[in-house]
């Protein structure tokens, strides 16, 4: 059933929000030890949400719009007096003093979390390979990645595990485990969804949104945990979007563009598979049959992306993670001085794909070379949003594939960084420019596994987003890629 | 093996990051910051004189919160958290004599 669904069911009193929990429980106790979706299960903590739901509805009062519907959270989203990890041993043992935002907005609106989700360590990753405790399978073929860094939560709506995830967004770590597993990911405009609470990887990059069966829930949920939050200085001062008054509204007369830097056809990046191309071109064929303009549009500052991204954000992240010292939270391994204390401990908690951002954040940012690398790939930044701002002049979104390929095996793409970062090629620019982006399942390669469908606007372009969303929905030739459906 | 950042210059930033790292790492490091850099040379050899740069996505202004009192997070509550605190603040190891 549908997160909208069991909402519905469970505030007309036709089900009780108790016995979806337990059917979710159930299912995660089969299936999370082969799977490794989730890092924690909260089943007392759900149990005990779910009966202050059904007891809501026993009252006559409405326990809000998601009322029963469980929920995973990425394990980077802080919950108060829950272990929250980062997947990473230099957290071991913390327990967050308080909710992030979206998990208190979540909680507010009746969804029931029921566990925090496995990622990439401090979300650094498109394969949630570069966890503390181990990766995450891909629910559709367990040899295979869910993509990351939000693999945990990608996988757990998948295997239906929760009826909702959310997951963080840097460089796709939401939209590529999404295409990977055949479900819808969602992120937001900058500032759109308040990051209070996230623990922060690039602070200027990071967005949280939602993952789901239907655009329909996806919908649903953005409407929950987005709008403004005094607590976050970033949060865009607005109110929350309406989403689901435009589902039903088409295409006809919208103007998408292709873009061709990220399409792999002529003028593009290397690297885009050939049955991953011939999606996208179904994918838009099926938009104009439904009554859109379909153009080619070129921006070709594009293709600078991943370069400008690989120094942005480690920058951001070797600053952001020099917190994590042995003084105030989590892991410390003790040694006679504080500054070897630090080093020991750091050493000891951080991972290696961790360390390597961190080497590399820190060399950009050093005295030398600031100028060449950290200011250079500001200023890409700057030319991306002019010529996103042309192009979105010429047509309303713009359409790529989600992912260069379907989803890989474990330990094939480990070896070399290089080959691992280029799966982030089609979703980084819109993280660099702020923009939203949504991932919808749209068939499958020439392998089977799923293919995603990303659609990019400009800032706020989230109704319009989703208004096109739908119809690409309704329109996938597969019934999204959800095992046993 | 790329030459784009030498071998001493990551003894130099594992220093500055706070990491202790082994031959090993540091080897591996080298040629992998190296192969990184080199993809970012589309980067650097970019003609970007007059553009100014974007460290944030949305116009940046001050925000500032109302000028009244609201409770916060009682200290101990962070505290506890800690690897080791006394008397109010986290404990650490010895500063005074430390190398900087």
């Amino acid at each position: 059933m549908s997160a909208l669904g069991v909402a519905a069911a469970v505030r007309s009193g036709e089900v009780r929000a108790v016995d979806v929990v337990e059917e979710y429980l159930a299912r995660i106790e089969t299936r999370n030890g082969e799977l490794n979706a989730f890092n924690l299960v909260m089943a007392d903590e759900a149990r005990a949400a779910a009966a202050a739901v059904d007891a809501c509805v026993a009252a006559g009062d409405d326990p809000g719009p998601l009322a029963g519907v469980p929920v995973a959270l990425k394990d980077n989203m802080c919950t108060q007096g829950i272990a929250t990890t980062c997947s990473s041993k230099i957290l071991e043992g913390w327990e967050p003093p308080y909710d992030a935002t979206v998990v208190a907005r979540l909680a507010a609106a009746g969804a029931v979390a029921v566990g925090k989700t496995n990622l990439d360590e401090f979300a650094m990753g498109s394969s949630t390979e570069n966890s503390a405790f181990g990766p995450t399978r891909n629910p559709l073929d367990t040899d295979r990645v869910p993509g990351g860094s939000s693999g945990g939560s990608a996988a757990a709506v998948a295997a239906d595990l929760a009826a909702i995830s959310l997951g963080s967004d840097t460089g796709g770590s939401i939209r590529q485990p999404a295409a990977f597993c055949g479900v819808v990911g969602m992120k937001p405009t900058y500032g759109a969804v308040s990051r209070y609470g996230l623990i922060a990887f690039g602070s200027s990059l990071d967005q949280i949104g939602p993952f789901s069966t239907s655009v329909a829930d996806s919908a649903a949920v953005l409407e929950v945990i987005g709008g403004h939050d005094p607590f976050d200085s970033t949060s865009i001062d607005a109110p929350a979007f309406d989403l689901r008054s435009v589902l039903g509204r088409g295409v006809d007369g919208m103007r998408i563009g292709i873009l061709r830097e990220l399409s792999g056809g002529i003028g593009s990046v290397d690297g885009i598979s050939p049955d991953v191309q011939a999606r996208a071109a179904a994918a838009a064929e099926a938009l104009e049959a439904a009554g859109a303009r379909v153009q080619e549009v070129s921006v070709p500052s594009a293709t600078l992306g991943l370069s400008a991204y690989y120094l942005v954000a480690p920058a951001e992240a070797s600053s952001n993670l020099s917190r994590f010292d042995g003084v105030r939270f989590g892991l410390r391994v003790d040694a006679p001085t504080t500054g070897e204390m630090m080093t020991a401990t750091r050493t000891a908690g951080f991972g290696p794909e961790v360390k390597r951002r961190i080497m590399l954040g820190t060399y950009a940012l050093s005295a030398g070379y600031y100028d060449a690398f950290y200011g250079k790939a500001l200023k890409v930044r700057t030319l991306m949003l002019a010529e996103f701002a042309s192009a979105y002049e010429q047509v309303d979104l713009l359409l790529t594939p989600t992912a260069p390929t379907t989803a890989f095996r474990l330990g094939e793409r480990t070896a070399d960084p290089m080959t691992m970062y280029v799966n982030d090629v089609c979703t980084i620019p819109s993280n660099l420019t702020g923009h939203p982006g949504i991932s919808v399942p749209f068939g499958v390669g020439d392998d089977g596994m799923p293919v995603g469908i990303q659609l990019l606007g400009p800032a706020l372009s989230e109704p319009t987003i989703y208004q096109a969303a739908a119809v690409l929905e309704a329109s996938a030739p597969h019934p999204g890629g959800k095992e046993g459906r | 093996m790329s030459e784009r950042i030498t071998r001493n210059e990551v003894i130099h930033v594992a220093r500055l990051a706070r990491l202790s790292l082994t031959d090993t790492e540091i080897d591996e490091f080298t040629g992998q910051l190296g192969d990184i850099l080199e993809h970012a040379a589309d980067v650097e050899a970019l003609d970007v004189g007059d553009i100014e740069p974007t460290s944030l996505p949305l116009p940046m202004t001050n925000v500032l919160r109302a000028d009244v009192r609201r409770a916060s997070l009682a200290r101990d509550e962070f505290l506890t958290q800690a690897p080791a605190s006394e008397a109010g603040q986290f404990r650490v190891p010895p500063i005074l004599g430390e190398e900087p």
